[in-house]
């Protein structure tokens, strides 16, 4: 088990240098890096102090490792439109977007495994037909639309909620920044959060009905109710537990996709998140920050990836109980 | 004649009579669902096709356009006589027209894009699954890598490095989704070349490009089927996204995307039917593709095959 954690371990470091690779290669060799790190509005004196200031006149590995020693103290330059550290612009806006991607995993794991459980456990009826029918909507609507016409129905037509932004934060455990713990803050956070849980929502309900579907027709269910177990003890802690595990690996690789569709939430409600900056940063040329937000974001997912990867050792006795062996 | 008895299960050597293609189809067409799937398809394909000659006004002519005419609401008359039934955007272009010529070119996008992505997927699934070792290490890495972030962070990360442009569109589209029909070509080919006729084959000394175009790759090819036609969807849903937030395709050929985006700054004050209907529209495409696709998936399923 401890062997699993750190050999999985080295290769996330492994992949993580690859990536930073990546991505020096992207920006630094085959984007312009003048462009990149120069604010396009220097003049020629300017340009060349800075050229020689940032080393881009040194040879490739040379400039590889600066970039390196920049990023693991945190410096990946200034932003041009801000003028604030690039690193700290992105490590501000991430409380709010993970906000939004907590709050849209929760509405779509609580209102998902339960659908997708009554639709496992009747398939033929009116509801499970309608739920597996609505599943294929969730996922077919493309999300910014659903957005837009979410704000249209409940902030133009209804005028309940409001449309855009993120209500006023207060600081939780002292520390993070949040919004849910006013009323104000959860108007605010009920349309982006349901928008962006819909697609989540669809898959959740989906693989739980599979689960279920296929869970049903094994042999211990069998065996359950013929010991005489009520049929509530038999799904609800049977069955659930088995499909569970591909059920939480899913979840936890689905958070890192929630994060990067967030970008997209964000753009349409105006929640001041890290996608609505890289889309801003992408629109203004403001390079820093787009690089920031790469380096922030692959070690996110590499870490999140990581987590899922050992949950689930430890989870799945198959896995845990093959690898103490060996 | 077959002694095929209505009410009775058909056997299999009677079922065997039926060439494959046959008996897909009459699966296919089984479940009503998957039917008006097809149809709304097929619907939308043929509008797209023939959009120039059925559209009341051509949007890109900038002689037609008056800015007078826009913002109406839909249904209102047009001074050239007809009317705007799905009403007129803010540039005075009528609604429907321009879905229509929307329709086209997300879908040329989309289906330009799905089909390099297949061929690329597929040389790169059954390299790595026909020559194994460290090639095949390698290149399923590479896609278990890509295949760990979000499609649309590496879309809008490439169209950050390499500008936008119709051409750009598609190459990012490519690159996001050559890595599902890898590894899903890499799975099947695993299975099928531990089969028989493939021994067959290597015993008969054949050349390996010929083993594996002739004999590997087509039955390979179901489970890529099914595949391609989900990614149809996807990759028409990610170019929206892309064209929504302003990074897809030029505003010379808008998309339903752009279409939808351009409505945004007016849904505030009412006029929700410039983004309405292009993406019911949308809506419409990407349903219609995935009941296909979901109908083709039970279908295909290599357990239902005799």
């Amino acid at each position: 088990m401890l062997v699993y954690i750190i050999r999985r371990s080295m290769q996330s470091v492994v992949v993580l240098f690859v990536m930073s690779l990546l991505v020096f290669v992207g920006v630094y060799a085959i984007g312009n890096p003048i462009d990149i790190l120069i604010n396009p509005q220097a003049d020629q004196i300017d340009r060349e102090n800075a050229i020689a200031a940032l080393g881009l006149d040194k040879p490739l590995w040379e400039q590889y490792l600066v970039f390196l020693k920049g990023a693991l103290t945190g410096d990946l330059g200034k932003s041009f439109v801000h003028a604030t550290s690039a690193l700290g612009l992105i490590l501000e806006r991430m409380p709010a977007t993970m906000e939004l991607a907590l709050s849209a995993m929760l509405i779509a794991v609580v209102l998902g495994i339960p659908l997708g459980l009554w639709a496992g456990l009747k398939p033929n009826g009116i509801a499970g037909r309608s739920i597996m029918g609505g599943s294929i909507l969730g996922f077919s609507l493309p999300t910014f639309w659903v957005g837009l016409m979410l704000i249209m129905v409940f902030s133009v037509m209804l005028g309940w909620l409001p449309s855009n932004g993120r209500g006023p934060t207060s600081l939780l455990f002292g520390i993070f920044p949040v919004s849910f713990l006013s009323w104000e803050g959860i108007t605010h956070l009920i349309m982006p959060a349901t928008n962006l849980a819909l697609f989540n929502l669809a898959l959740l309900i989906r693989l739980t009905r599979s689960g279920a579907h296929e869970a049903l027709q094994q042999d211990y269910v069998k065996f359950a109710r013929a010991k005489g177990l009520t049929n509530r003890r038999v799904i609800g802690v049977h069955v659930l537990r088995n499909i569970l595990i591909p059920i939480v690996t899913v979840i936890g690789l689905q958070f890192g996709a929630l994060i990067g569709f967030a970008i997209v939430t964000e753009s349409v409600f105006a929640w001041p998140g890290m996608g609505k900056l890289l889309i801003d940063s992408i629109n203004l040329l403001d390079r820093p920050v787009i690089v920031s937000y790469l380096l922030v974001i692959v070690t996110l997912f590499i870490i999140i990836n990581l987590a899922v990867d050992v949950l689930y050792s430890m989870l799945d006795p198959r896995v845990r109980l093959t690898d103490s062996k060996g | 004649m077959s002694t095929v008895l209505p009410g009775l299960p058909v056997s299999a050597a009677d079922r065997g009579a039926q060439s494959p293609f046959r008996r897909i189809v009459s699966d296919f067409l089984a479940n009503p669902v998957a039917v008006f799937g097809l149809g709304l398809l097929l619907l939308i394909v043929a509008i797209a096709i023939f959009a120039p000659l059925i559209s009341p006004q051509n949007p890109y002519d900038l002689a037609q356009l008056d800015v007078m005419e826009s913002k109406l609401p839909p249904g209102s008359a047009a001074p050239t006589g007809g009317t705007f039934w799905l009403g007129t955007d803010d540039q005075g272009r009528d609604m429907l027209s321009a879905i229509f010529y929307g329709l086209r070119i997300s879908l040329m996008v989309g289906a330009a894009s799905t089909v390099l992505a297949l061929i690329i997927g597929l040389a790169m699934g059954l390299t790595a699954a026909y020559f194994g070792g460290k090639v095949e290490t390698l290149i399923m890495r590479v896609v278990d890598i890509q295949l760990s972030f979000p499609a649309i962070l590496i879309a809008l990360i490439l169209i950050a490095v390499l500008g936008q442009g119709i051409g750009k569109v598609i190459a990012a589209l490519v690159t996001v989704q050559w890595a599902y029909y890898a590894r899903t070509v890499r799975g099947a080919a695993l299975v099928e070349k531990r089969k028989e006729y493939m021994e067959a084959a290597r015993c008969l000394a054949l050349s390996p490009a010929r083993i594996v175009f002739r004999h590997l790759l087509p039955n390979c090819l179901p489970p890529m089927i099914v595949v391609a036609t989900v990614q149809v969807a996807a990759a028409i849903a990610l170019e929206a996204t892309l064209s929504f937030l302003g990074l897809g395709l030029p505003i010379t050929e808008p998309s339903l995307g752009l279409l939808i985006a351009n409505g945004y700054q007016y849904l505030l004050s009412g006029k929700y039917w410039i983004s309405f209907f292009p993406g019911v529209a949308l809506l419409l495409t990407i349903v219609s593709i995935n009941l296909v696709a979901d109908q083709l998936r039970d279908v295909l399923n290599p357990r239902m095959q005799r």
